[in-house]
């Protein structure tokens, strides 16, 4: 073990009746920022669907059941020539698999009194945006205020779909295009301030940009998609770092 | 459009999608102790949105430039503190002006 061990950031949280509950309110508000990113993507999802000569029922139908981008885009563009179930679910199940460790990484930072059927239906909303900005919070979250940072989202995405397809060109290119940066925006809004005050935060997070770059632009990688990229460089990264810096020893005697 | 097919694919990619989110959540009830696995997960998402983020911010915005500029403001505004909001929409306005002065001829 390492000197470090004593390292606690700020990805799981501790049962600590000090914080204040967060609530259903404050969900609400958190996720606007999700949410106005959101429309932009959803807008350009719409409008590719639309451009397809699919009707907007479509497209609707699509954000509101899977609320997933890269999963969508890809998804639907398997549709459109054609393809074999299992295609579409092996792609899918590939694109999409990352949210497994976001919700195995979300299941030790909610409440221990969320019950199976609140589980059953909050995981349904589990985004890489909404993910985020749950285990940012202090402390533990619980159904009420997961909810809240899922619905704004969600109205978002939704909306964002429709008003894209139903109005092609609505928003000038321009600007649309330069709103596509602003999801990596929140990402680096996250990652950023905690690297800045933990050093295995900091060495997770550019050992992990590293990988990425790695598995981007060297030729002999190139046949791994996006999907499997992102889960290998966590992966990698997070093996690396909880052998380096295992979190917390006396976690259990904080209280005290 | 031939509609059974395009509804029963949708079907078939958000029941994939849901049963990966669903899964964890569901079986993982209780506090994992071994240290290893929490110090894994702990470190999870800043791997995770680290991963998405680089490189591919830089084709986010258009072109090279203008996703460059937007990195390097949301990174000065991620270092100095400032919340989810203010940094993606200073990327994005950094983006955009970027973009425009390009078009205009003045960069």
């Amino acid at each position: 073990m390492s000197a470090d061990c004593c390292e606690n950031p700020a990805g799981l949280g501790e049962e600590n009746p000090d914080l204040p509950d967060l609530s259903f309110q404050r969900g609400l508000k958190d996720g606007l920022p999700i949410c106005l990113g959101y429309l932009s993507v959803s807008f350009a999802f719409g409008m590719t669907v639309a451009q397809s000569g699919m009707p907007i029922w479509v497209a609707l139908f699509i954000s509101v059941t899977n609320v997933t981008s890269a999963g969508q885009f890809a998804g639907f563009d398997l549709i459109l020539h054609g393809a074999k179930y299992l295609e579409i679910a092996i792609t899918t199940l590939v694109i999409n698999l990352r949210y497994f460790l976001m919700s195995l990484s979300l299941s030790q930072k909610v409440d221990r009194g969320m019950t199976t059927l609140q589980r059953l239906v909050l995981s349904f909303g589990i985004t890489d945006e909404i993910f985020a900005v749950a285990i940012q919070q202090p402390g533990m979250v619980g159904a009420r205020y997961l909810a809240g940072l899922i619905t704004t989202p969600l109205t978002g995405w939704s909306l964002g779909t429709f008003l894209g397809a139903a109005a092609t060109g609505f928003l000038p290119e321009s600007l649309r295009t330069a709103l596509g940066i602003m999801i990596y925006g929140m990402f680096i809004a996250i990652i950023i301030p905690p690297a800045r005050q933990s050093r295995p935060v900091a060495t997770v997070v550019v050992l992990s940009a590293a990988l990425s770059c790695v598995f981007r632009y060297v030729p002999l990688f190139q046949g791994i998609s996006s999907g499997w990229a992102t889960i290998l460089c966590t992966l990698i990264a997070c093996t690396f770092a909880a052998r380096r810096y295992p979190v917390n020893c006396a976690e259990t005697e904080e209280a005290g | 459009m031939n509609t059974a097919y395009v509804v029963s694919c949708v079907l078939l990619m958000a029941g994939v999608t849901y049963v990966i989110r669903m899964l964890p959540m569901a079986v993982f009830q209780r506090r994992l102790e071994n240290r290893f696995v929490r110090s894994f997960l702990a470190y999870v998402p800043y791997a995770v949105l680290s991963a998405m983020t680089f490189p591919q911010i830089l084709y986010s915005a258009g072109g090279t430039a203008a996703s460059a500029a937007g990195l390097l403001v949301a990174m000065v505004l991620a270092f100095r503190g400032k919340g989810l909001l203010v940094v993606a929409l200073g990327a994005a306005a950094a983006a955009l002006l970027t973009q425009q002065l390009l078009l205009a001829g003045l960069l």
